[in-house]
């Protein structure tokens, strides 16, 4: 058990790295991309799932002390940036465009939850997605209106690498909090960097279409961050553990989406009355912290 | 030894069979239909606040009204204090209680005017553990659906609500970090925590 923060530390920095290259890399040659792509795949997808079994339910946080130090990072960086931007973004942009420029970059991303749901063996979810696409970049003129919708079909999957990593049997690892990106964990940090390569568009569309594509994702990650400003402002700026608090959300709210916790997960509260200790273990983000973590 | 178990849980159980056969009436087990009832009366009291369109200082003694006639906030008080609530003295635990009713009230229901224009629908009951929940959907303007569970018991002896759960985050574990923070920040004076829980929210 001694070992797993070395391995981890070892992980962490070179997922960094990896993050760095993949950034780095104009994917100009599809064959040689895709081949790059599924090696380093399949290379963490056996990392991921050689990941330690740490107590599920719980909080692994064994790099604290770095991911605090990210956070404050990242919180600056919202405070000095993020959201002065996106309220003068919000602010000047007409709600309509706002909504289509959303709905654009949702759509873009549909080809890359196909291939995922593909891969998770969720044929239903791959079919919808594919049919929301289709109707939405015909007849929503290139995915800036959502007929699908209206259509009444269903929602978008909104899945990703991360989740496939889950259905396949990966653990969901220690909890990471990301430059600028925010809280993940490492099966997640691990399916953001494939899902780099999973959108099929991004080998079949030249650069300037491609670069609309980008820049509709930042509009919408600007709408959304003054669109739940109150709710993230709430965990930011106005939670006496804003680490702590984001966390305990994302996690929760993590687990919640890959369908791992029904309600089934939580104890009666009524059961701890006299001894509050055992539902402490099991619902207590902080006791990863109170007890050694290297423990088993 | 393990007869020794054995013996012990006989008459314990006996005992509680005694006491169940003893009990005149709250033994009736809470049932879906229960668990229903009162998520129903939750959501329209919710309803019937959001279509006021009141001010938001009304709204938020509203939702304090609805929270504390529905919700039991003795024991979602007491799992936010974790296993902090075994250390306070009875007072303190009166006293926390009261002021975390305000501070929920205050930090919730100043949210209530993103609600303006939605609504909630129960979606369906069952049960789990020794608890029903109680699923529902918040449909706001311009937004996909998104879900939001009660967690219902009678073990209180009403029934009534423990915990509210929105896309998988639920209140009272929330709560649980934040108070713990807040607890830590006065080195676990939960006098201090009670002063700063005041101004809180």
């Amino acid at each position: 058990m001694t070992l797993i923060p070395d391995r981890f530390m070892r992980d962490i920095s070179g997922i960094c790295r990896l993050v760095d290259i993949a950034l780095s890399i104009k994917v100009s040659s599809l064959s040689s991309a895709l081949v790059r792509a599924l090696l380093v795949g399949m290379a963490l997808v056996l990392s991921a799932c050689a990941a330690p079994e740490s107590a599920s339910r719980d909080v692994f946080d064994p790099f604290e002390a770095e991911n605090r130090r990210m956070h404050e990072f990242n919180r600056d960086f919202d405070r000095a940036l993020l959201r002065p931007v996106a309220r003068g973004y919000a602010a000047a942009v007409p709600d309509d465009i706002e909504t289509g420029v959303i709905r654009f970059a949702e759509n873009l991303s549909l080809p890359a939850d196909v291939v995922n749901n593909m891969l998770q063996l969720n044929m239903r979810a791959a079919i919808q997605d594919t049919a929301r696409f289709v109707v939405n970049t015909t007849v929503g003129l290139g995915g800036f209106f959502d007929p699908a919708s209206e259509m009444g079909l269903p929602a978008a999957s909104n899945t990703d690498f991360g989740q496939t990593l889950h259905v396949w049997g990966a653990r969901e690892g220690a909890f990471i909090e990301l430059p600028l990106l925010g809280p993940s964990t490492t099966r997640d940090t691990y399916g953001l960097f494939v899902d780099l390569f999973t959108n099929p568009l991004s080998y079949v569309l030249d650069s300037p279409e491609r670069l609309a594509g980008t820049a509709a994702g930042v509009g919408s990650g600007l709408s959304r961050r003054e669109k739940f400003s109150d709710t993230i402002d709430q965990i930011l700026y106005e939670s006496a553990d804003s680490y702590a608090l984001s966390r305990s959300i994302f996690l929760q709210n993590r687990r919640f989406r890959l369908g791992g916790t029904g309600s089934d997960t939580y104890t009666d509260p009524y059961d701890g009355m006299g001894d509050t200790s055992a539902s402490a273990v099991l619902e207590n983000p902080y006791s990863a912290v109170l007890e050694d973590p290297y423990d088993e | 030894m393990t007869s020794n178990v054995t013996r012990r849980s006989l008459i314990t159980t006996g005992a509680a069979a005694l006491a169940l056969c003893a009990a005149p009436l709250p033994a009736l087990a809470l049932t879906e239909a229960r668990a229903r009832a009162l998520v129903d009366q939750v959501v329209s009291d919710i309803n019937s606040v959001i279509a006021t369109g009141r001010p938001l200082s009304q709204m938020i003694s509203d939702f304090e009204r609805i929270f504390s006639r529905h919700a039991d906030v003795d024991i979602i008080a007491r799992s936010a204090l974790g296993a902090d609530a075994s250390r306070a003295s009875a007072a303190q635990l009166r006293a926390f209680t009261e002021t975390f009713r305000g501070y929920v009230a205050r930090k919730y229901g100043k949210r209530f005017n993103e609600f303006i224009g939605g609504r909630i629908e129960v979606q369906g009951v069952r049960e789990v553990k020794s608890w029903h929940e109680v699923k529902s959907l918040v449909y706001l303007r311009g937004e996909s659906p998104f879900e939001v569970s009660f967690l219902v018991s009678d073990r209180s002896g009403r029934d009534l609500f423990f915990d509210m759960i929105i896309e998988g985050i639920s209140l009272r574990l929330s709560e649980r970090t934040e108070i713990g923070a807040m607890l830590d920040r006065r080195n676990g004076d939960i006098n201090a925590l009670i002063a700063d829980l005041k101004r809180a929210g």
